[in-house]
């Protein structure tokens, strides 16, 4: 299987237009998709669906920034172990605390959370920024690595103001 | 008699070529077949011009099956051994048996699924399924005046696994050829959105008879893309029936009913729900225990207050799917209602209310899911007109997960993947020389195993013996279109290949499967049997005929070895076809397939780079 850049004929780069990615997805699964071949030998099935697979996966992985940064690493050569590998620095380590308590005290409180949730998404972007400028610029592997790690906090933080959310919904 | 049958224009297929497939809506009330002819699709009438089917089976002494409108009737008078609903059983265990259907029927737990005792022995759900479905495929075939090459079955978006397998097992025990199973609300979405070529962000909200299905969908330039789906699998029309009929029971301060009464209850109370779509009262007749009825005047208000919770209920899934698709109730372009509960006012206004927008009702609701599915069969018959060209993408409704230490959950593939997907994880042995090991994997949202819905044991045996840790076993979790799970392991190191065996949690085993098809056709007429004689023999010349032309093609992607099975196994099943058994030509046309098996994936690869080659030169 081919790697998800050539799979959509994309240059191998951090900075990605949502719609070329995406129109370029749509016209991968328009020859691929098992929905073309259902007339078809159970054997040639087989193979639409690991291909229609397989584009979901480099469409998924693409789609979002830090798995797209992960991806582009772990083709630099550079794995990141998130579990393992929590060197960051020390003033990141001091803002983590300080969010995970903040969203403690917003428990039960929607609007604290959503615009906690908007301090992040904004805090999240300027971090994007520089690890667009890390990995297609500056070739800054460990940089690049820090910085998806930051993010991955990031991420799994607003998931869990999302999920508080949600349960104030219903 | 037309002596020309004219082509439709863009129409691709000569009228001869034309392969026959339908679409089949198999409801929890009522169940409908619909094909695509001349390009319109239209959902196929009985002899007395009815479009419905009410999914109500009948069984009689001796095994005979009644199903239909005149099952129905004999709903009070004969109650345990007339099967209403049964898609609320369909890929349940013992444990999660709606309350509903146990105090109607008389089940028995078996292993698996439970069984419905009746006078002709106990039936599973499955074969309870596959008897509506029997009847749909015969009205087609006589409609149409030929053999189907396929149908698309509509399932709920919220069906788990044991339930699409069921479904899919259903079909099978009918003698179709399943070309895909389909999600009722996107089946709907196919509906309007070819009808009326829209553009934008669509949700389909579909209150059948016993499931409730929301889905989100982003329709752009043919390409129909569920961003997120919810619902209850356990919510439907069926259950106002029952509120009520409960209420009217009290009002009427009756006994206790016996079985049959309580069945002539139940109808009462969904003709009243009915009636009060358009009336704004209405006099239940309410029947009493050894006959006679009492009158209970039942306004819309009382209605609509005793159900209000059920209308509640359908909108926490609906938030759930607008929040995972990341979205809000402003960007929704247009809202569909699907399912005829969806004809109850106050639902419509509900959802009126929720989007601040009147609801597309343009299709027949009770239709709607039945159109779909055909226009979607037909395309993937391979009756694809040159204009015709959409894409459907559709998501798993329920996150997979894994067991692991402590009775928890390890998330593999999140809700809303978008599907097939598929998901690798290793796996190590714990102790030395172990070759086998057990893996379970689950369906749902919760974190301890024993709140999700148990989907199966997948037990790896053949991993070669090494010391504790040192195996590396790859086991992928692959869910294909029809959003059907299936596992495959390998040992790393070695690359052995281990036997994965499947000990469905809910559902029935493949055998047992099997030993339904066979007993099926051992009671078959000499008619049955001579059309699969006929099937078998159409299927050789066709398999026959393909695999020379691919010869023909690409016979520099085989071996001389590989060249000469196949040459082998052509003359077999030419052999074979001769004759008069259609096992023996059913067993050569596997054997061919086999022995293609490996070219056919060669070829079909060789194709899809080429494709993607040929787009990239287009693009350029």
């Amino acid at each position: 299987m081919q790697d998800y850049f050539s799979l959509f004929q994309l240059p191998e780069k951090f900075a990605l237009q949502t719609a070329s990615l995406e129109s370029a997805y749509r016209g991968v699964q328009a020859q691929v998709h098992p929905d073309r071949f259902a007339h078809r030998s159970e054997a040639e099935r087989r193979v639409a669906m690991q291909w229609a697979t397989h584009a979901n996966e480099a469409y998924r992985a693409l789609r979002n920034p830090v798995e797209r940064a992960r991806y582009l690493l772990k083709r630099r050569g550079v794995e990141i172990d998130a579990e393992r590998n929590t060197a960051m620095s020390h003033a990141f380590l001091m803002q983590q605390m300080a969010w995970r308590e903040a969203v403690e005290e917003s428990a039960g409180k929607a609007d604290l959370l959503s615009r906690l949730e908007q301090d992040l998404q904004r805090d999240e972007g300027v971090m994007l920024d520089d690890l667009q400028h890390a990995l297609d610029d500056s070739n800054d592997l460990a940089g690049s690595a820090e910085l998806v790690r930051r993010l991955m906090f990031m991420e799994k933080l607003r998931s869990e103001i999302d999920d508080a959310l949600a349960l104030l919904d219903n | 008699m037309a002596l020309l049958q004219l082509s439709e224009p863009g129409e691709s297929t000569a009228p001869h070529q034309h392969r026959l497939a339908v679409g089949i809506d198999l409801g929890t009330t009522n169940s409908l077949v619909a094909t695509v002819r001349h390009s319109i699709p239209e959902c196929l009438p009985d002899e007395a011009g009815r479009r419905l089917l009410p999914s109500v089976v009948r069984y009689l002494k001796g095994g005979l099956t009644v199903v239909g409108v005149d099952a129905l009737a004999a709903e009070s008078t004969d109650p345990r051994n007339t099967i209403a609903s049964v898609k609320r059983l369909m890929g349940r265990g013992p444990a999660d048996t709606d309350p509903g259907m146990r105090a109607r029927y008389d089940l028995t737990d078996a292993a698996g699924m439970v069984r419905i005792n009746t006078v002709a022995g106990p039936r599973s759900p499955v074969e309870i399924s596959s008897e509506i479905l029997k009847v749909l495929r015969a009205r087609a075939e006589e409609t149409l005046g030929g053999d189907l090459v396929g149908a698309v079955i509509t399932v709920p978006a919220y069906f788990d696994d044991a339930q699409r397998q069921a479904t899919k097992d259903a079909a099978r025990l009918a003698g179709l050829n399943v070309l895909r199973l389909l999600n009722e609300p996107t089946a709907a979405a196919i509906a309007y959105g070819l009808d009326e070529a829209a553009e934008g962000i669509y949700a389909v909200f579909d209150l059948g008879g016993g499931t409730f299905d929301f889905s989100v969908l982003r329709l752009s330039r043919g390409v129909f893309e569920v961003m997120a789906t919810s619902g209850d699998s356990a919510l439907g029309g069926d259950d106002f029936d029952e509120v009520l009929a409960q209420w009217l029971h009290k009002q009427a301060a009756g006994a206790d009913l016996d079985c049959g009464a309580n069945r002539a209850l139940l109808s009462e109370a969904r003709r009243v729900k009915e009636a009060l779509t358009t009336e704004a009262s209405v006099i239940a007749r309410v029947p009493q225990l050894g006959g006679g009825v009492r009158t209970v005047d039942v306004t819309v208000e009382t209605f609509q207050s005793l159900t209000r919770t059920l209308v509640e209920r359908c909108l926490q899934p609906v938030k759930k799917a607008l929040r995972d698709a990341a979205l809000k109730v402003a960007d929704i372009q247009a809202v569909v209602l699907v399912g005829g509960a969806t004809r109850m006012p106050h639902v419509r206004a509900a959802v009126k209310a929720y989007f601040g927008r009147e609801p597309f009702i343009d299709i027949d609701p009770d239709k709607v899911v039945a159109i779909g599915a055909a226009v979607q069969a037909n395309v993937l018959a391979g009756n694809r007109r040159a204009d015709e060209d959409w894409l459907l993408l559709d998501v798993i409704p329920l996150s997979l997960g894994l067991e692991t230490m402590g009775g928890l959950v390890e998330k593999i593939v999140p809700r809303n993947a978008t599907i097939p997907v598929a998901k690798a994880q290793e796996f190590t042995t714990f102790k030395d020389g172990q070759t086998a090991m057990s893996i379970h994997v689950v369906q749902g949202e919760r974190e301890l195993v024993s709140d999700c819905r148990s989907l199966a044991r997948f037990e790896l045996r053949d991993i070669p013996p090494m010391v504790a840790g040192a195996a590396r076993i790859r086991v992928t979790f692959q869910i294909d279109a029809d959003g059907l799970l299936s596992v495959s392991a390998r040992e790393q190191g070695t690359g052995v290949e281990s036997t994965v065996t499947v000990k469905p949690s809910y559902g029935l085993s493949d055998d047992e499967v099997a030993n339904m098809l066979k007993a099926g056709f051992e009671h078959a007429t000499d008619d049955m049997k001579a059309r699969a004689l006929r099937e078998q023999k159409v299927d050789a010349e066709r398999l026959i005929e393909a695999t020379r032309q691919a010869l023909a093609e690409d016979a520099d992607l085989l071996s001389l070895a590989e060249a000469q099975r196949i040459d082998a196994a052509i003359a077999a099943l030419a052999t074979a076809r001769e004759g008069t058994e259609h096992l023996v030509i059913k067993a050569s046309i596997e054997a061919l397939s086999a022995a293609t098996a490996d070219f056919a994936a060669r070829r079909m690869d060789k194709a899809i780079r080429t494709a993607l080659t040929g787009s990239r030169v287009d693009s350029l």
